[in-house]
C-alpha cells in the first residue's frame, strides 16, 4: 500500500538499526523518551524494539491522551452524562477508562447515553438530529486535538446551535515534559518528539529542552521507520555532543506550527490555572478551558460539575510509567490486579498507553526472543 | 497523595479497585518484597511477572461487570469471560465444554452437529449480502466448520412494531436464496413483534442441524507442534463494509462483505486433507481470537507472519485510517484451519481450487514455545504478540 508500506521496509530497517548501533558507545547506556503515546503504539505493534542494540532503551512518555486524565474527571464526565436530556459525546477510547464508579460503558448499562464519535463534528449533527437534547462533547487529547474541537465550537456558533457545549480535558504538551526534565528521579539522553502534536505548534517550542536541558530532540513521523530513523538522528547528535531540535517529520510538520490551528484555539480556550494529571499531579498552566467569549458552550459553566477528586489508587504507579521511571511491568499489579479487562489504570486503558502496548503486543521476555531467533 | 483545593471532594479508593488488589495478593503474596526483586537481573524479574501474568490469566475467569456492557458481545475477552463465568458455569456438561462453534452429538449411531447463532447486525441491508443471508450462512458455516454437512435450519424473527414489510420480504428472500445455494432447508420458525424502540428493525436466530458423515475428530485443543495454520482468503472484508455501509465515516471503498457458504469449500479440504485438525470461521474477533483459542485450547504456541497474511489493499486502508487491526476485523466467508505441516501445501491448493479459496496462504505455525501466546512477526521485521482484545470498536457486526 503506496505511503504506509514504504515507512515499513525491513530492509531500510536493517540498514538504519546497524547504523544506530555502530553509533553506540561501548559501556553507554542511552535512555531516550518517545514522549506522544502514538509512537510507543508504533514501537510495540511493529516491534520495533527488536532492531535496537541493549544499550538503548526507549522509555515511554506522558503524551497518551486518555492516560492523564485523572479518575475524578470520568467522574464529572459521568455526572454530567446523568443529566435530564444529556447526550454526551465522546471518543471511543475514554469509553472503557475507569471512573471511580466505573467506565463510560458501564454507565451506559445503568442509562447514560454516552456516544462514540469518530469526530467532534460529528457531536453536531446529533445536536442538529436532537434539539430538545444537549449534547455535550467530552474533549480531551493534547494540541493535536484541540483545534478539531475549537473548529467544532467555532462551526456551532455559526450556525446558532444552542445546545452543544463542550466538557474540555484539553492538555498541553510543554508543561508535562519541562516536569520530567525538572523530575530528580530520571536522566534521559534525548527525546523522540511528538509529530502530531508538533503539525499543530511546530518545533520551536522544543528550544528550550535542547537549550537549557542539553537534550536533543527529534520530532519523528508515527510510521516504524519515522522512528527508527529518528533514533538515528539523536544517536548522531549525541555521538558529536550537540542537543538541537531536528524535524524528521518535515514532511507534515512545518517548523513553527500550523497558524490557523493555534488561532482557532486562541479564539475559544484559554490557559486554566492548573490542572491535575492522572500520576503527575497538578500543573500549573498545562491544560485549557473554554474560553470566557464562548460560555454558552462550556459544560462546566451550564452545568453544576461536581469537581471530584478521587486519590489515585496507592498500589497504582500511573505516574512512575508515564514519567519513564518505571517499565509497565515493573509497577506493581501490572498484568494482575491491573489488565486491559479491569484497568486500574488509565495506563492501560488507552492502545497509546505503555502498560497496554506492553501487555497486548510486547507481553514476552525479549532475551528469549532473541536466544529463540539465535538457535 | 492529598489536595489543597477548596470545595473539591476528595474520595478514597473505589471498591472496585481493593476488590482487584484483594484478589491480586491472595493469588500472589510477595514475600520477597519488592526489595529483594530489585537485586535480580532485569531480564529475570521480567519473566517473573511475565509467569504471574500467565497464572493470573489461567484462573477462573470471573465477571465483575454489575451489568452487561458492550464488551461483552463484542467476541473478544469479555465474551469469553462471559460464557465461561455465567453460561458454562450453568449448563456445564461434556458436549458444551469443548465451546466449538457447534456441538458434536450421538444420535441412534449417527453423528449430528448443532449450533445457533444470532444476527443483530446494523444496517440490515450493506454491500455484498443483508441480514438474511447472513444469518442462513453464518449457521451453514458454524456446522461446516464442525465436520458436518449441514441439512435443516430454523429461523426465528424479533421485529419491530413499524418495521417495513417490504424489508422482511426482501431479508426472507435473500434466507431463501442463500438456503438454496448452500443446499440446507430451512423448516422451522418463530416470530415475535415487541414495541417501537424496544428493538431495532429485524433481530434473526437460527439454529442448524448437520450430519457428520466422515470420519473426522475436530477440535483446536488437538493441534500439534508443526501444524500449519491456513486462512482460506482474504480477511476483514465483512467488519470494514459493514463499519463503512454504516456511513458514519465519510470514507468510501470498493468493497462487499464476503458472506458465503462454506460447506463446499470446507468438504473440498476434507477430500484432500481427511486429516485436518482443527477450523473454525473467522467470525466476531477475527482470526487472531481464532489463533487465540487454538493456542490456549492447545496449550501450544502459535508464531504467524504479517507478510503473509491476505488482506484486500481496501480493507488495510481503511483499517490504517481507523486505527483497526485486520486481524481482529469479522470475516463471513472465510475459515481458518489447522492442518498437519506436512498436508499444507495439499490444503492450501484444494482451497486455491475453489472460488471461495482462490487467496488461501499458509499464515503461520504451531509450536512448543511460549504456550499460550499468539506471536507475530511484523511485516517491518519485528516480534510483537496478539492478543485477545478486551473490547471491538464494531459492534453489531453480524
Amino acid at each position: 500500500m503506496r505511503y504506509v508500506d514504504e515507512f515499513r521496509d525491513a530492509d531500510k530497517a536493517h540498514a538504519l538499526a546497524a547504523k544506530i548501533a555502530a553509533l553506540c558507545e561501548p559501556g553507554r547506556q542511552y535512555k531516550l523518551m518517545e514522549v506522544c503515546g502514538g509512537h510507543t503504539h508504533t514501537i510495540y505493534k511493529h516491534g520495533l524494539e527488536d532492531y535496537l542494540p541493549e544499550s538503548i532503551t526507549l522509555v515511554h512518555g506522558p503524551g497518551c491522551p486518555v492516560c492523564v486524565i485523572p479518575m475524578g474527571r470520568v467522574d464529572d464526565a459521568i455526572h454530567l452524562a446523568s443529566q435530564p436530556d444529556v447526550i454526551m459525546t465522546s471518543f471511543g477510547d475514554m469509553m472503557r477508562v475507569p471512573g471511580s464508579g466505573g467506565s463510560f460503558f458501564d454507565a451506559n448499562a445503568e442509562g447514560t447515553n454516552i456516544r462514540m464519535v469518530y469526530s467532534p463534528l460529528d457531536s453536531l449533527k446529533i445536536a442538529r438530529q436532537n434539539p430538545d437534547k444537549r449534547v455535550v462533547f467530552m474533549a480531551i487529547g493534547f494540541e493535536t486535538t484541540a483545534p478539531s474541537t475549537a473548529m467544532t465550537m467555532l462551526r456551532a456558533a455559526t450556525e446558532g446551535l444552542k445546545n452543544f457545549s463542550v466538557f474540555c480535558n484539553h492538555v498541553t504538551i510543554i508543561p508535562a515534559i519541562k516536569a520530567i526534565l525538572d523530575s530528580p528521579d530520571l536522566r534521559l539522553d534525548g527525546f523522540i518528539g511528538p509529530g502530531h502534536v508538533s503539525t499543530v505548534i511546530g518545533c520551536r517550542p522544543y528550544e528550550f529542552i535542547a537549550r537549557d536541558y542539553g537534550k536533543p530532540v527529534v520530532v519523528a513521523g508515527f510510521e516504524p521507520l519515522d522512528i527508527l530513523q529518528s533514533i538515528y538522528m539523536l544517536m548522531v547528535q549525541l555521538s558529536q555532543g550537540r542537543s538541537e531540535v531536528e524535524n524528521q517529520y518535515s514532511r507534515v510538520v512545518p517548523w513553527d506550527g500550523n497558524p490557523v490551528a493555534l488561532k482557532a484555539i486562541g479564539e475559544t480556550m484559554e490557559l486554566r490555572p492548573y490542572f491535575e494529571w492522572r500520576g503527575l499531579g497538578f500543573i500549573s498552566h498545562s491544560a485549557l478551558q473554554v474560553h470566557q467569549k464562548y460560555a454558552a458552550m462550556d459544560a462546566e459553566r451550564l452545568f453544576q460539575v461536581p469537581g471530584v477528586r478521587v486519590a489515585d489508587p496507592k498500589a497504582c504507579q500511573c505516574g512512575e510509567v508515564l514519567k519513564g521511571v518505571l517499565k509497565p511491568w515493573e509497577c506493581k499489579v501490572f498484568g494482575t490486579a491491573c489488565t486491559p479487562e479491569t484497568p486500574i489504570g488509565t495506563c492501560m486503558v488507552s492502545p497509546e498507553g505503555a502498560c497496554a502496548a506492553y501487555y497486548n503486543f510486547g507481553r514476552m521476555n525479549r532475551n528469549r526472543v532473541a536466544e529463540a531467533a539465535r538457535s | 497523595m492529598t489536595s489543597g483545593r477548596v470545595g473539591h471532594e476528595v474520595h478514597g479508593q473505589p471498591n472496585w479497585i481493593d476488590e482487584a488488589l484483594r484478589e491480586h495478593t491472595e493469588h500472589e503474596p510477595d514475600p520477597a518484597g519488592p526489595g529483594d526483586r530489585r537485586q535480580l537481573p532485569l531480564a529475570d524479574r521480567e519473566q517473573q511477572v511475565l509467569d504471574r501474568i500467565d497464572r493470573a490469566r489461567r484462573r477462573r475467569p470471573r465477571v465483575r461487570e454489575e451489568r452487561i456492557t458492550m464488551s461483552h458481545g463484542a467476541g473478544g475477552k469479555a465474551t469469553h469471560t462471559l460464557i465461561e463465568a455465567i453460561f458454562l458455569d450453568a449448563f456445564r456438561n461434556p458436549l458444551l465444554e469443548p465451546l466449538e462453534d457447534a456441538a458434536q452429538l450421538r444420535v441412534d449411531g449417527s453423528r449430528l452437529a448443532l449450533t445457533t447463532d444470532s444476527y443483530v447486525v446494523s444496517p440490515l441491508f450493506f454491500p455484498g449480502g443483508d441480514i438474511g443471508d447472513l444469518a442462513v450462512n453464518g449457521t451453514v458455516n458454524d456446522l461446516s466448520v464442525a465436520g458436518a454437512t449441514p441439512l435443516y435450519l430454523s429461523a426465528g424473527f424479533i421485529l419491530e412494531e413499524g418495521f417495513p414489510v417490504a424489508d422482511l420480504n426482501r431479508i426472507a428472500e435473500s434466507m431463501r436464496d442463500a438456503a438454496a445455494a448452500a443446499g440446507v432447508h430451512i423448516v422451522t420458525g418463530d416470530t415475535k413483534v415487541v414495541q417501537k424502540g424496544k428493538a431495532d428493525g429485524c433481530y434473526i436466530n437460527t439454529a442448524g442441524v448437520g450430519h457428520v458423515e466422515r470420519d473426522v475428530n475436530l477440535g483446536v485443543a488437538r493441534a500439534q507442534p508443526g501444524d500449519a495454520i491456513i486462512v482460506s482468503g482474504p480477511i476483514g472484508d465483512h467488519g470494514i463494509t459493514i463499519m463503512l455501509a454504516r456511513g458514519e465515516l465519510d470514507i468510501e471503498a470498493d468493497i462487499t462483505s464476503d458472506t458465503a457458504p462454506l460447506n463446499g469449500l470446507v468438504a473440498d479440504l476434507l477430500d484432500a486433507v481427511p486429516m485436518v485438525r482443527a477450523m473454525r470461521d473467522a467470525t466476531r474477533g477475527g482470526v487472531a481470537t481464532i489463533l487465540n483459542e487454538i493456542a490456549k485450547a492447545a496449550n501450544l504456541g502459535v508464531l504467524v507472519s504479517e507478510d503473509e497474511i491476505p488482506v484486500r489493499a481496501e480493507v488495510r486502508g481503511a483499517s490504517e485510517l481507523l486505527g483497526i487491526d485486520p486481524m481482529y476485523v469479522a470475516c463471513e466467508g472465510r475459515l481458518v484451519a489447522v492442518v498437519p505441516g506436512g498436508d499444507a501445501d495439499r490444503a492450501v491448493a484444494a482451497l486455491r481450487a475453489h472460488p471461495l479459496g482462490e487467496q488461501a496462504a499458509i499464515i503461520g505455525h504451531v509450536r512448543e514455545e511460549q504456550p499460550g501466546i499468539v506471536q507475530l512477526k511484523t511485516a517491518f521485521g519485528g516480534t510483537r504478540i496478539v492478543d485477545l482484545l478486551v473490547g471491538d470498536p464494531l459492534p453489531r457486526i453480524c
